[in-house]
């Protein structure tokens, strides 16, 4: 199992943090994990809806010290 | 998938807030998996030259959204062209009045079109305008 890619978006808003989760799926390979760290309340809520609607496995969001953590796994 | 559709977004105004709104729907649109259409029209238009810069910010709110450097609308279309397929046009009378090359415009655009084309597409779907 390959690391978890880890996508900094911690100081930006809304939509930044899911643009820059996008960006990086789109070169990612199916099966791979990604985590999110965003410091923004918006994405915390949008990302995790934006990967329901779209289809990927949400694996879990957290918060630690003002910072989420979204974790997913690309499916397709 | 599920929930998709077709999402068509005049712009207008050439209020940064307005571009910064119109920007963040045409993204988040696009990478959810809509088809999305951008038409750039009146006050609009002039910024989306190549290279233009961004307006002043009308509000207090543009002004902090600037401060905390928020991504930019011009980013914002970029990624909703690039990671979303949007189909963003710019509106064929604008560029005449402007008198404007495609050329000149940012290379992410695509063709100039016309209302009746932009109005048979927005057919059965969401329509927006800012």
């Amino acid at each position: 199992m390959a690391e978890r890619i880890i996508i900094d978006a911690r100081g930006s808003f809304c939509p930044g943090p899911l643009m820059e989760l996008i960006a990086r799926l789109k070169f990612g390979a199916v099966g791979e994990e990604f985590e999110v760290l965003s410091t923004d309340k918006g994405s915390a809520s949008d990302i995790p809806e934006w990967v329901r609607k779209v289809g990927h496995e949400l694996l879990g969001t957290r918060e630690e010290a003002g910072v989420w953590h979204i974790t997913l796994r690309k499916t397709k | 998938m599920a929930g998709s559709s077709r999402i068509s977004i005049v712009v207008v105004s050439g209020a940064l807030e307005r571009l910064q709104m119109a920007a963040m729907m045409a993204s988040v649109g696009a990478v959810s998996g809509n088809e999305v259409t951008v038409f750039l029209s009146m006050n609009a238009l002039q910024y989306f030259r190549r290279g233009a810069a961004a307006p002043a910010p009308e509000g207090a709110f543009g002004k902090t959204l600037v401060e905390k450097k928020a991504p930019g609308f011009k980013q914002l279309f970029q990624q909703a062209a690039e990671l979303g397929d949007a189909k963003i046009h710019p509106c064929s009378m604008a560029v005449d009045v402007l008198g404007v090359q495609p050329a000149e415009l940012e290379p992410w655009l695509l063709e100039p079109l016309g209302l009746t084309r932009f109005l048979s597409d927005a057919q059965d779907g969401q329509v927006w305008s800012f």
